[in-house]
């Protein structure tokens, strides 16, 4: 960019079309921001589809009988915690803080694959006791809402070692600090969708 | 200054004092509600029709404690493109979500019990 485009791009009320390109930073973020609102809308078809099928039990365990608040509630406190301490990972590559970034980016992915031990238990134990999938319409939207959500965690959890490695190797570049700021936004999205999986699933169930 | 006048990226801090702070004071917000709802949940303390209520009220608040604190989403002039996409899909998401289950709802009303359309068939 020219010295007088840069010029006229700060300079309030210049049109947007002489303003020049945005800086990488903000187009991929603005990007990603928007992935992550569809992404959300998959979810809100995922959640449209439980509230509708959760009374069709055909005869087999409610949502009721089959959820133990107690467990929930770790899990919501491991992810809201894994959401916090992203946080911090994140203020800490701002800062090209290595030692920082590898402790809370560590502290991150633990608790976000105790989040994911406890869940597959929970299922397993669920199929165990013949409450899988096949058994009724509730059951079938209960594990793909809920499996879903699972897998874009394990997604998650898969990208951020691929991250620490990243920065291994590459160190603190624009680009992996840029890809590690997205993956900040797609862990606190994922915990917005949690709040609405525990509210209508687990604590919503009659 | 370049970066002002082009719109800010979500999930930015705008300033230094945005840093861990921001982060303490969501936490703070985000464990209150959710042990608000888990005690909303089971408690009989409240009116038990109106439980539904309180916990899709407490999940909308600890959503947009997750927006504003962690995510950063503001509505300052900078982040207009952040909010409007985020109203956008706020929006589609309610359209989706209630719109099917009302649909839903009146097809179930509206449609003959089954018993009675075992009895037609036969």
């Amino acid at each position: 960019m020219s010295a007088g485009e840069q010029a006229l791009a700060g300079i309030p009320g210049v049109p947007l079309a002489l303003r020049g390109p945005a800086p990488v930073r903000v187009v991929a973020g603005f990007g990603f921001w928007l992935f992550l609102l569809s992404d959300v809308i998959i979810f809100s078809a995922l959640f449209a589809t439980y509230s509708v099928l959760s009374g069709a039990t055909a005869d087999g365990p409610s949502a009721a009988e089959l959820f133990d608040k107690r467990h929930v509630f770790l899990e919501t406190m491991c992810l809201l915690a894994s959401s916090v301490t992203c946080g911090f990972g994140s203020l800490a590559i701002h800062r090209a803080d290595a030692p920082a970034t590898y402790f809370w980016m560590g502290i991150t992915f633990l608790l976000g694959a105790c989040f994911l031990t406890m869940e597959g238990r929970e299922f397993a134990s669920m199929v165990a006791a013949g409450a899988g999938p096949s058994h009724s319409a509730f059951l079938s939207a209960f594990f793909t809402l809920v499996g879903t959500h699972g897998l874009h965690v394990s997604l998650g959890l898969v990208w951020l070692l691929i991250m620490l490695l990243q920065l291994v190797t590459l160190g603190f570049q624009p680009m992996v600090a840029r890809r590690f700021f997205c993956f900040g936004l797609f862990w606190h999205a994922l915990d917005i969708v949690w709040i609405g999986v525990f509210t209508i699933v687990y604590l919503g169930a009659k | 200054m370049q970066v002002r006048a082009q719109g800010e990226a979500p999930g930015v801090h705008p300033r230094e004092q945005h840093g861990a702070r921001s982060y303490l004071i969501g936490l703070l917000f985000a464990v209150a509600l959710t042990l608000a709802s888990f005690w909303a949940s089971t408690t009989s303390f409240v009116y038990a029709p109106g439980v539904p209520v309180l916990l899709g009220t407490l999940a909308i608040a600890q959503m947009g404690v997750h927006v504003a604190f962690f995510l950063h989403i503001s509505t300052a002039p900078d982040q207009a493109n952040n909010f409007l996409a985020l109203a956008f899909g706020v929006f589609v998401t309610a359209l989706v979500v209630f719109g099917s289950m009302m649909i839903m709802s009146h097809l179930n009303h509206n449609m003959m019990p089954m018993d009675e359309l075992m009895k037609m068939q036969r």
